[in-house]
């Protein structure tokens, strides 16, 4: 497994038209490639063969209407659907080329790799400085603690805020700057991917602008999958999008998958083009 | 506004029908009325009764209240018997069936809420976990009687006395530490997951300092309960006339309960009111259990919500 360094190197932020010159799809490497997924919540088919490939350090959102599986989708990359019991998960997944899905791969090993915010903000009943940490502790981390927890702060762009309480409750913290906490404890472990599964929805205009910009300063050093319900922040963030619908069985489906620019503007399917323009339903 | 204005001619549905109405709001807030009447009689009929109750223990106890009922041992003359030794034995078995029940109840909880599969055995032991719990405690005292004192050859000792309270509290304790575990809220557990924690870093971590005042909670009623049951601890075998403290886990006990039982079982008239000023030492030692508890418990709560 290709280990990432996700050191203080600030690589100069490219413009987005210009990475793109500089790297076509066909030539990127890709870290994440779905293939023939299928998900069954007991008798339920919720998700239905759904294949895509998910670019190295680039941003990559999934999009639908409610029910249509995105979400379940992003919690079987890092195996999270493992701990609903009911839960059934076929196909492949590749993680730079290994199966994650084989049933010798510990979950625990792969959710180290890839890390995972959540809808609604949830920062451990701990302080500032204890949610950043106990990741990192727990995965054995043996470097200077101090320093990690200011790094990954600083990233996530919450150091300015909270520098001076440390030890205060991340709990007291707004709810953008909680969501900006649960960045920085996944930057914590030191992911190469990090999942997202609409992270802004909870929170103002104001704290939503500022995770998009966060998400566009991490991509320099992370692979991110983002799953959201606001076509804007798709179109505004992201690289890559991948499109889900409901099929007359009510099962999600993928119906397109492409660069953002291009399914925003030009969609090849009718469906997509339906919903981005709100003519779905 | 014009849009809703066109959606009423559209849709009949949508207009105000021609149906008349009997709010009669001065009726419904009279039963309103009525019904809080009623709960505040519930209430205060509740109250009144834990008064007469009390009442009619300090009424003739209190005056029988004094030093040497708490320090001196039993003896045959009311005038200077004591329960020091009934005192220190229902201690010693308070603490012993709370550590027992403590950590074998906690880690039942936690193995059937964490890591049982959801299968009908688990319902299965769920069920009898309950029912465990309306069992009478006599039945605890004769299980107590042939698995302590005979099998385990632990004799009518201050150990067997306590064990047999620890199982009798044990269903107790799981169950109230079962909900407590299950209300630590979901996204908590993710989190901790989602970061590569395994299922018992998880668990330390985090399930149990969030679900410890609820566990806390589940301790305080049982400790309550164990330090009033009488009727195990006979069967078990405490004794009426015990002249020291309990000094080893093998030492013979009696119990402040069994202590009172015996006093209040005497003819003589002096003995009903050290019985009632026994009854007065017993609510003092429980309320300041609990109290301790209730602090304990305040400070892991107040921790934990940091």
């Amino acid at each position: 497994m290709a280990v990432q360094t996700t050191s203080t190197v600030t690589t100069p932020k490219l413009s987005k038209s210009n990475f793109k010159d500089q790297h076509g799809y066909d030539s990127e490497e890709m870290v994440v490639q779905l293939k023939g997924l299928n998900v069954h919540y007991g008798d339920f088919h919720a998700v239905s063969d759904v294949n895509f490939d998910v670019p190295k350090n680039r941003i990559t959102s999934l999009i639908g209407p409610s029910g249509c599986g995105k979400s379940t989708v992003l919690r079987c990359i890092n195996r999270m659907n493992d701990l609903v019991p009911s839960a059934r998960v076929e196909g492949s997944i590749l993680y730079f080329g290994q199966e994650i899905l084989a049933p010798k791969v510990d979950p625990v090993e792969v959710r180290r790799r890839i890390g995972m915010v959540f809808q609604k903000p949830n920062p451990f009943p701990k302080s500032i400085y204890d949610n950043v940490a106990w990741g990192a502790r727990i995965n054995g981390f043996k470097g200077n603690m101090n320093e990690h927890v200011e790094r990954c702060l600083r990233q996530a762009a919450l150091w300015e805020e909270v520098k001076d309480k440390l030890k205060a409750s991340g709990m007291a913290l707004s709810g953008g700057q909680q969501q900006r906490l649960c960045i920085a404890r996944a930057l914590a472990i030191n992911p190469d991917v990090i999942l997202l599964d609409e992270p802004a929805s909870a929170l103002d205009p104001i704290s939503t602008l500022k995770i998009e910009e966060l998400l566009r300063e991490l991509e320099a050093n992370y692979t991110i999958i983002i799953v959201t319900h606001n076509m804007q922040q798709a179109a505004r963030v992201s690289d890559k999008t991948v499109f889900f619908s409901l099929n007359e069985r009510r099962q999600g489906i993928l119906v397109e998958t492409g660069p953002t620019e291009k399914i925003f503007t030009n969609p090849d399917d009718r469906r997509t083009e339906d919903y981005i323009t709100g003519r779905f339903g | 506004m014009s849009v809703h204005a066109e959606a009423d001619k559209a849709t009949p549905v949508a207009t105000k029908s021609s149906v008349r109405w009997e709010p009669r709001i001065s009726a419904r807030r009279t039963v309103g009325a009525i019904w809080q009447g009623i709960f505040l009689g519930a209430t205060a009929m509740a109250i009144v009764l834990l008064g007469m109750l009390l009442w009619s223990i300090i009424q003739p106890g209190w005056s029988w209240l004094s030093w040497h009922l708490i320090t001196d041992m039993p003896s045959r003359n009311a005038e200077n018997a004591g329960f020091n030794s009934g005192i220190w034995g229902s201690v010693w078995i308070v603490i012993g069936s709370a550590v027992f029940s403590f950590f074998v109840g906690v880690g039942t909880a936690i193995y059937l809420e964490e890591y049982a599969p959801r299968n009908r055995y688990t319902r299965f032991l769920q069920t009898n976990i309950s029912n465990l719990a309306g069992v009478p405690s006599v039945v605890y005292g004769l299980l107590g009687l042939v698995f302590f004192v005979q099998w385990l050859n632990l004799g009518r000792s201050i150990s067997a006395g306590a064990l047999t309270m620890g199982l009798l509290i044990l269903p107790v304790v799981v169950i109230s530490s079962q909900e407590a575990i299950r209300s630590v809220p979901l996204g908590l557990r993710q989190a901790a997951y989602g970061l590569g924690a395994t299922k018992w870093q998880t668990v330390r971590s985090h399930v149990l300092p969030s679900a410890m005042p609820g566990i806390l909670t589940g301790m305080i009623l049982s400790m309550s309960r164990a330090i009033g049951e009488t009727a195990p601890l006979i069967v078990v075998g405490a004794s009426s006339l015990v002249l020291t403290r309990p000094d080893s886990p093998l030492s013979s006990f009696t119990a402040m309960p069994v202590q009172i039982f015996n006093w209040s079982a005497r003819p003589q008239q002096e003995f009903e009111h050290l019985a009632a000023a026994a009854i007065l030492v017993l609510l003092i030692v429980l309320l300041s259990m609990n109290a301790l508890a209730i602090l304990l418990r305040q400070k892991l709560s107040n921790k934990n919500r940091m």
